[in-house]
């Protein structure tokens, strides 16, 4: 408990806490449960991304193409349904989870197969998967009336009163949380980032699991281009521009070590969630929304300078007058 | 009695495996040297605008500044760091002139406007890595959104335009015929960063750092100095990159550059820099500027927009290092 | 002498069980090199089998073979008499062979019991990992074999022996029928292993076969009942420990009589060169003070992490003394980094070569010159004709063995690294020179050659600090030695006061009081 308190998680949480008191003390309005389902919900894009990312980091790697691969699918999945209406929501939702894992998939083949850095292979899809979005669009838009009301309304209607897009952002954390902690592959994930030599020595390749790994940020890139499609009911070749760095920050915000292998799920919901309440609160407090990159920017920069403070601190402690006795024997 | 086997006695070591010819004939530079001539021979047949003086010199502009910022990079990417906040560096500086410009400050003030700002930036980056020992790519992609953030909150969605006229001369003059003064500078930076590298005790050190920096480190070499100094001149560079496109466009948006790091990356990456650091060289990042001008180029020519550009300079930066590999799982 | 050893590997295996794990005309060949050749290994239940060998005899590759992360070229692996065939190491832990690696091959961000269990933990009715049995049976092997952990321990708060200890319940969790220590002592001390000899036995008794790797005769014939030496990727012998000495070991390992005795020395410091005071650093080592003569070698003995290498790394200038004052020939000197140190004349060969002494990627040439620039460049612009004049000069005076200067080091053995980084240090011309374990890993050839090359240093007044926790080679190559224990000189010792059993009493606190 007392190790818990003194995380970075719980350092995290109690500043989004703050944050959220210091917004309601001017504008009690924001934190109406009504908002807090609004901007949870805005946040679901973002988090579902961001524990894709999550576990891609993880395990040392990096996945830039998430954004592009979100815009593809999205673009696919918007074309489709203008072209056959009568395709159910379902059927789409299905394709769009396919095709993000196999966009995933190859990236994950190239890191794996031919050990290429997933930073110059996930750079170089990342271009190619806007490219071909522009081939298959030949740069226009798919606007709302092109759309049936089925497949922008998906995402909006509400269920036990929260709409189905945050009900996919819980979901898809309560799947991951428990794909992390208590399968072979969830733990895979963590040994192959945080030591990948002494991962080969228990049985597990390393490069089939960082494969898996993007397969799922894939995953996840795909149903999120479906529900981000819909939800603003317009696709075109710029869809979450850049977004792919922004999703990079929640997921260091949140504590996830660049360097794999070290940092939870908790934290990367709390880091999405940070985001999320800034770029919302920022119109209701009264700053023009042109300073969220600068927060979010400098957002980054502090959570971490205090992960590695957190982290470092510890030396070889060899005289006796030093050693605080016990810990370890 | 320079036959080696006469004396067995007394170990010689060659200096050299193989000659210079040999490994030049081996080398990735010469590789891209024939896709770059490849693509030049195949522009010129597949339009007949391709081969004119003005032309080609217009095609430049599609590289140089990217290119004055990829040397620099292409240093600190062979030390280990990396830089993704140079686009928004631009975006910073260009809004710094731009504020200058408009309170009345002449040319020279506005370059020195657009230097210092690079030069703060690339500190700012600097400091965070080597003295608090933050990772670069992490503490890059904040500053990204930190340096260009402050660009949005000075210009929201306005502009500068107000520059003076001879500040276009950056951007839009020429120094002799079609040899732009972009040209000139990408040619002249070149060199410098060439010997820099290659040719300069701080040149070995930045290769020594890349390939392992506690022995660079134990050897002597001042790991955090050189490494700060890097970003100082990535900084610089971005400067100076900002100064010639804010010239050359003649207004300032936030926007300005936006998406530019990756290319830069990408530039260096296909020169044939190792990501992950200690090896590469400035002529293969020359080279593989040309070829992504080219590329860009010809593709225009033909009326292939700029975005499907992208797929083949991304097929490429995957190609350029799966091919070789590729071979020689095929092989084996 | 010769045809005696040889002719061993032909004798009968003692009378005994089968073998559980047999290897048989194990061939396997990399890229230039064939690491083994037709080598054959047999573990017997209950009995400790010691694997000898020189480096690159092709001790690793054969572990790495009997666990499956290597698939040899030819020959056969039969366990309990069945053929079988290991694809990846999950089929060897299947197998129920275990290793336990050289390097503690560990989790840090990873709890106790994961590290336990990662791999083969226990699943619930979905498949789930089953997080409350899996706590329940890590603290059950952690009682078996006395550890005092915590089974939700994160195992980077652990220290180097309790992380062996994790290492070692991971062995037994498996329930392996084979266990392969690799080197497991080389980081533990004295009172540490002693408890993993202990713990040996237990496995023993067990029913359990054990592959022990070690380079120290003294804890193989301690407990080891059979051996197995390599040598060159082949086999030359194996049989029972209690039928050969220690001569008889060595000789199959390097194939010749080895001199043991170190290089004859005239004992003639000159005047003072180095005089350390008071050196302190808040967590490492207090109170530091000596003195180091020309042409002198001075040895610093002590068990492993005593901080004898946090002294050297904060007089070259790697981190700093909080008090402290260092002169050279007399005059105080200030040493803020190791580029102080160089120009100062103390030079710094640190003891993890492939981290901390040669820059692997880079050419031998560029290796030797690096701290020496200054002198082969001009205005900061390089001099390449000098540099390979520098480079040549000196990696021949060390018999450097490599194709050629631009070689990347990366590509030389770990003694002719070695080489490379020593060379690199004389280069810059030093007054004195720090070894940090300067033979730790490398073959018995270029040991000796290491410590002729030590003496002739100091022949030529080079002043000599050698930090070795091989009483032999302090032994045979100090003039004088000064002991350190828990970060505080414990004795300085010279002449007949300096004998195997004060190094030791004074390395481990015996027959002293504890503060």
């Amino acid at each position: 408990m007392m190790t818990f308190l003194k995380s970075r998680e719980a350092m995290l949480g109690a500043a989004i806490l703050l944050l959220l008191f210091l917004i309601a003390s001017r504008f009690p309005a924001f934190v109406a449960p009504a908002n807090l389902v609004r901007v949870f919900t805005d946040t679901s894009p973002l988090l579902i991304l961001a524990l894709g990312q999550t576990v891609v980091i993880l395990t040392r790697c990096i996945d830039l193409s998430v954004a592009a691969n979100l815009a593809l699918t999205g673009m696919v999945c918007a074309m489709l349904n203008a072209a056959m209406p009568g395709l159910p929501v379902a059927a789409i939702l299905l394709l769009a989870v396919a095709l993000g894992a196999f966009m995933g998939a190859l990236n994950g083949l190239l890191v794996w197969k031919l050990a290429i850095p997933s930073i110059v292979v996930t750079l170089g899809t990342m271009t190619i998967f806007r490219g071909i979005i522009f081939l298959i669009s030949d740069g226009a838009w798919v606007n709302a009336h092109e759309m049936s009301a089925s497949f922008t309304g998906f995402p909006r209607s509400t269920v036990l009163g929260l709409p189905v897009l945050a009900w996919f952002g819980l979901l898809v954390a309560v799947l991951v949380a428990v794909m992390i902690a208590r399968t072979p592959l969830g733990r895979a994930f963590y040994a192959v980032g945080g030591n990948p030599h002494a991962a080969i020595y228990t049985g597990i390749d390393v490069g089939k699991t960082q494969f898996w790994a993007f397969t799922l940020s894939g995953a996840l890139a795909g149903l999120t281009g479906y529900l981000w499609v819909a939800r603003y009911a317009v696709a075109y070749v710029d869809i979450a521009g850049g977004f792919e760095l922004e999703v990079v920050a929640a997921c260091v915000i949140g504590g996830i070590s660049i360097a794999g292998g070290a940092g939870t799920i908790l934290g990367t919901i709390l880091g999405a969630l940070f985001l999320g309440i800034v770029k919302n609160a920022l119109p209701v407090v009264d700053i023009s929304p042109f300073w969220q990159m600068a927060i979010s920017g400098t957002a980054i920069i502090v959570a971490v300078t205090l992960n590695v403070r957190n982290a470092r601190a510890k030396g070889r402690i060899i005289l006796r007058s030093a050693q605080a006795e016990g810990a370890t024997a | 009695m320079s036959d080696l086997s006469t004396d067995p006695s007394v170990r010689q070591i060659p200096d050299r495996l193989q000659s210079r010819s040999a490994r030049l004939l081996q080398s990735w530079e010469l590789l891209l040297l024939i896709v770059a001539i490849a693509i030049f021979i195949a522009n010129s047949f597949a339009s007949p605008y391709f081969l004119n003086a003005w032309n080609l010199s217009d095609a430049t502009f599609n590289f140089t500044e990217k290119a004055m910022i990829a040397f620099a990079m292409a240093l600190l990417i062979v030390s280990g760091e990396i830089d993704l906040s140079v686009a928004s560096i631009i975006a910073l500086a260009s809004t710094a002139m731009g504020a200058a410009a408009t309170a009345g400050f002449g040319t020279p003030a506005l370059v020195l406007v657009g230097l210092v700002t690079g030069l703060l930036c690339g500190a700012f980056n600097g400091t965070l890595v080597t003295r608090l020992g933050l990772p670069s790519i992490v503490v890059t992609i904040g500053t990204m959104s930190l340096f260009r953030g402050i660009s949005y909150i000075v210009l929201g969605d306005g502009a500068y335009r107000s520059y003076p006229a001879d500040f276009t001369y950056f951007g839009q003059g020429y120094v002799f015929w079609v040899i732009s003064f972009e040209f000139v500078l990408f040619v002249l930076f070149a060199l410098v960063y060439y010997v820099l590298l290659h040719r300069t005790n701080f040149g070995r050190a930045i290769f020594a750092i890349g390939n392992n920096p506690t022995a660079a480190q134990f050897s002597g070499i001042r790991v955090g100095r050189v490494k700060f100094t890097l970003f100082l001149l990535t900084g610089l560079m971005s400067g100076v990159a900002a100064i010639c496109l804010t010239s050359r466009l003649g207004s300032t948006r936030p926007s300005i550059g936006f998406g530019w790091e990756l290319e830069v990356v990408t530039m260096v990456v296909l020169g044939g820099i190792s990501i992950l650091g200690g090896s590469g060289s400035i002529p293969g990042v020359v080279i593989a500027a040309f070829v992504m001008g080219l590329v860009t180029f010809g593709l225009g020519l033909l009326n292939v927009p700029g975005i499907v550009m992208s797929i083949f300079i991304g097929c490429m930066l995957i190609g350029v290092i799966a091919l070789p590999r590729l071979w020689k799982m095929w092989r084996s | 002498m010769q045809m005696s050893v040889e002719s061993r590997q032909f004798g009968a295996p003692a009378a005994g069980d089968e073998p559980i794990l047999a290897l048989s005309g194990i061939t396997k060949t990399f890229p230039g090199v064939k690491a083994l050749s037709d080598v054959s290994l047999d573990l017997y239940p209950g009995q400790v089998t010691a694997l000898i060998g020189e480096n690159g005899a092709g001790k690793s590759t054969i572990v790495k073979t009997l666990t499956g992360i290597y698939q040899p070229d030819a020959g056969e692996i039969r366990v309990s008499g069945e053929p079988v065939h290991f694809a990846t190491a999950q089929d060897a832990a299947a197998a129920g062979i275990t290793a336990i690696h050289q390097e503690t091959v560990l989790f840090d961000e990873l709890t106790v019991a994961e590290n336990i269990f990662i791999g083969h933990a226990p699943r619930s009715r979905f498949g789930l990992i089953d997080w409350a049995r899996m706590r329940q049976q890590a603290r059950d092997i952690l009682t078996r074999i006395d550890a005092d952990l915590e089974p939700d321990m994160l195992l980077r708060d652990l220290g180097i022996a309790s992380k062996h200890l994790v290492a070692i319940a991971r062995a037994l969790s498996a329930e392996a029928r084979v266990v392969v220590m690799d080197e497991p002592t080389a980081a533990l001390s004295h009172k540490e292993i002693e408890e993993l000899y202990d713990l040996v036995e237990r496995l023993k008794s067990e029913g359990r076969a054990i592959l022990f790797i070690s380079h120290k005769f003294d804890e193989i014939f301690r407990i080891a009942d059979r051996y197995t030496v390599f040598r060159d990727g082949t086999h030359v012998g194996s049989g029972l420990m209690s039928e050969v000495n220690e001569a008889d070991l060595v000789r199959m390992m390097v194939g010749r009589d080895v001199d043991q005795i170190f290089p004859q020395r005239q004992k003639s410091p000159g005047d003072e060169v180095l005089q350390v005071v008071g050196y302190s650093h808040p967590t490492e080592f207090a109170d530091i003070g000596f003195t180091l003569r020309r042409g002198e070698i001075l040895g610093f003995y002590g068990l492993v992490g005593a901080g004898r290498s946090e002294v050297m790394q904060s007089l070259v200038g790697i981190t700093r003394p909080s008090k402290g004052v260092v002169k050279i020939d007399g005059t105080i000197k200030v040493i803020r980094s190791p580029a102080d140190a160089v120009s100062n004349g103390i030079v710094y060969v640190p003891e993890d070569r492939g981290k901390q002494g040669a820059v692997i990627g880079l050419p031998i040439y560029q290796n030797v010159t690096l701290p020496s620039l200054s002198q082969t460049s001009r205005n900061g612009f390089l001099r390449l004709a000098e540099e390979f004049d520098l480079a040549r000069h000196y990696t021949q005076r060390l018999d450097l063995r490599a194709a050629a200067l631009d070689q990347d080091v990366g590509n030389l053995s770990g003694g002719n690294q070695q080489k490379v980084v020593i060379a690199k240090w004389l280069a810059t011309k030093p007054k004195v020179i720090i070894l940090d374990e300067p033979t730790k890993g490398i073959d018995i050839g270029s040991k000796a050659a290491v410590h002729a090359f030590m003496a002739e240093l100091a022949a030529e007044g080079l002043s000599v600090i050698m930090v070795s926790s091989e009483i032999p080679e302090i032994m045979g190559m100090s003039d004088r030695v000064i002991v350190m224990r828990e970060g505080l000189i414990a004795a300085e010792l010279e002449g007949d006061a300096l004998t195997p059993e004060t190094l030791v009493r004074h390395a481990a606190g015996i027959g002293e009081k504890q503060p």
